[in-house]
């Protein structure tokens, strides 16, 4: 009888890991869209991903490393912004960093603060577990290049008007709601 | 870009307004032929670009000009005006005949060079004469600057001098004649952006009450505001909200929960909201449940996760109320669309297609099976064509037409006679 709980609990868990994958790669695609970010998609993106998170993380754990691993590169990946080579690892850091991201405070004053190679070590350990759930291979930068990486040119909306209004450059963090 | 994006009646039915994802504004007028059949038929009328692609430099964004929605003003004068929006701009059209022109005049040589005001003895006054009917259309305001997120609605006010427009988080109220203000009536925007849980999906003006608008939410709620109460409706007179089924609940109940569509009837007693898989008729006075619910397809219940794959599950549903508030009408798949009878409690799915079906022909009801046996003449739910939606009706305000946008058609059928 057991069996059969593990099985259902191991089925419900890899719906919520199938439903998570679709939806990352759905905001992925979002962001090409004309007409830019749709908020209202974004957000329902947003909740679909937290209930599949949710039941994830709530599923008998796995001995997987990844369970572990986002908690820290979550924090980092904030900090450095919308970037286009950075998006996957945002994307998989929004998927699960809800209640994480409520300490961060305001992304954009820690943005070259980051440590690269603490950056970059996280970065290499999660994708070469989990390949599966990025929606694409993105470039891979060398410890002294994350450097440059950390400090990008900030996006014109977050300088002029403000994080509140920062939607459109993908700042989803602030898209998805706080647990 | 010819893909429909809005259908809109005017005030007496005689036009028709369409708009599409390239910009472009189509008006179709009726012609009734008296014999043999009192049949009506809508032919093109006019034709104008209505928006074009714009660029947003600040924000590096490309302004898609796609017409959202359409709204007729009634008719004052021997011209037509309607509104029409994209996701920023908002713009107030005129439509108006020419069947004559002046000719006669005496300034001129027949070159068209100007004559040399010596020459010219005497005084001629220019006549009309008849010409070929001509459409013009000339846009008269332009309300752009106001919304930050994309406008989902506009609706015009009873009192016939003021008009709404809604986006995700803001609601804005215009005067039609000023372009360079608008209030700001409701503001659900978040201090902080982490908090957002819902949007605004839709919003309307009562249609005789010029203080009272309702707005629907992605959360499955509507709020009725009074403009009477303060400038800022922030705080809602009346809160529709129906407790969720627990029964029902699966990662998508908040997807399929969010209102796409919210419509006053004409008498201003009821309004209808559409979510994803049902329409729900609301009575004013009766806030914590609506007084009907209809299954528009039900049998998409169980097909949640593929919809979501395929993005289905994000389409927008329009509806409609016919004249005297009878029936309601909405979109399904595979070109299918539903007709809900209140009075007499019953429904009926119908195709728009073009095959199998000639002009003047009574359409065949269908009908979705689910279960394994297939009975003849039956679809089942496997074989639906996702591609094929229909989100955009409208119904004649007195007689029974209705217009049912397919992807890139338009269909217009009208009530059997005799």
């Amino acid at each position: 009888m057991s069996d059969t709980t593990t099985e259902t609990t191991m089925e419900v868990n890899a719906e919520a890991r199938r439903i998570l994958a679709v939806s990352i790669s759905k905001l992925y695609a979002s962001r090409s869209q004309r007409g830019g970010l749709r908020l209202h998609r974004s957000l329902l993106l947003s909740l679909v991903m937290r209930s599949a998170r949710d039941i994830y993380h709530s599923s008998v754990p796995p001995a997987e490393p990844m369970d572990t691993s986002p908690e820290e590169p979550a924090e980092l990946d904030l900090e450095s912004g919308p970037q286009p080579d950075e998006t996957s690892a945002e994307l998989s850091l929004t998927a699960r960093g809800g209640a994480h991201r409520e300490e961060e405070g305001e992304p954009a004053e820690d943005k070259e603060n980051q440590s690269p190679t603490r950056c970059s070590r996280k970065r290499r350990g999660k994708t070469s577990v989990a390949p599966h759930f990025l929606p694409s291979k993105r470039a891979r930068l060398e410890p002294g290049e994350e450097r440059h990486a950390a400090l990008p040119p900030p996006p014109p909306v977050s300088c002029r008007i403000g994080p509140a209004e920062s939607l459109t450059s993908l700042s989803l963090n602030r898209v998805i709601p706080a647990c | 870009a010819d893909i429909i994006s809005t259908v809109e009646f005017n005030h007496t039915g005689e036009l028709l307004a369409t708009g599409d994802k390239g910009g472009r504004v189509v008006i179709f007028q009726q012609e009734i032929e008296s014999m043999p059949q009192f049949r009506s038929e809508y032919n093109v009328y006019s034709t104008f670009q209505s928006h074009e692609p714009e660029f947003d430099y600040l924000k590096s964004l490309e302004i898609e000009e796609k017409i959202n929605k359409i709204r007729w003003l009634p008719q004052k004068n021997a011209a037509q005006f309607l509104l029409s929006t994209n996701d920023k701009t908002i713009k107030l059209w005129k439509i108006s005949e020419r069947d004559r022109r002046p000719e006669g005049y005496n300034l001129k040589e027949e070159d068209g060079r100007y004559k040399d005001p010596n020459t010219i003895t005497s005084l001629r006054v220019p006549v009309l004469i008849p010409m070929d009917l001509m459409v013009e259309a000339s846009p008269r305001r332009v309300f752009a600057n106001a919304h930050t997120y994309h406008i989902n609605s506009i609706s015009v006010n009873s009192d016939n001098e003021t008009y709404l427009s809604a986006d995700d988080l803001r609601i804005n109220l215009w005067h039609l004649e000023i372009t360079d203000r608008s209030f700001n009536i409701v503001d659900i925007k978040p201090a902080n952006m982490e908090e957002l849980t819902e949007v605004i999906t839709a919003a309307e003006f009562h249609p005789h009450q010029c203080n009272t608008f309702v707005y629907s939410s992605s959360k499955g709620t509507i709020r009725l505001c009074d403009m009477r109460i303060s400038a800022l409706c922030d705080k809602h007179s009346k809160l529709f909200e129906e407790p969720e089924d627990p029964s029902n609940r699966s990662f998508f109940s908040e997807i399929i929960s969010s209102i796409s569509d919210v419509k006053f009837s004409h008498n201003g007693r009821y309004m209808m909201t559409r979510d994803y898989l049902s329409v729900k008729i609301w009575d004013l006075n009766m806030e914590n449940r609506p007084v009907e619910t209809y299954q528009v397809h039900e049998h998409l219940r169980s097909k949640l996760c593929s919809l979501y794959e395929n993005d289905c599950i994000f389409d927008k549903f329009e509806c409609c109320w016919n004249g005297n508030d009878s029936v309601v009408m909405t979109g399904s798949y595979n070109n299918f669309f539903r007709m809900f009878d209140r009075g007499q409690r019953r429904d009926v799915t119908l195709e728009a297609s073009r095959e199998n079906i000639k002009p003047m022909q009574v359409l065949k009801p269908r009908k979705v099976c689910v279960g394994g046996k297939r009975k003849k003449d039956e679809i089942s739910v496997d074989s639906l064509d996702f591609n094929k939606k229909i989100l955009h009706t409208a119904w004649h305000p007195q007689d029974n037409i209705i217009a049912v946008a397919t992807t890139n058609n338009l269909y217009i059928f009208q009530d059997k006679v005799n």
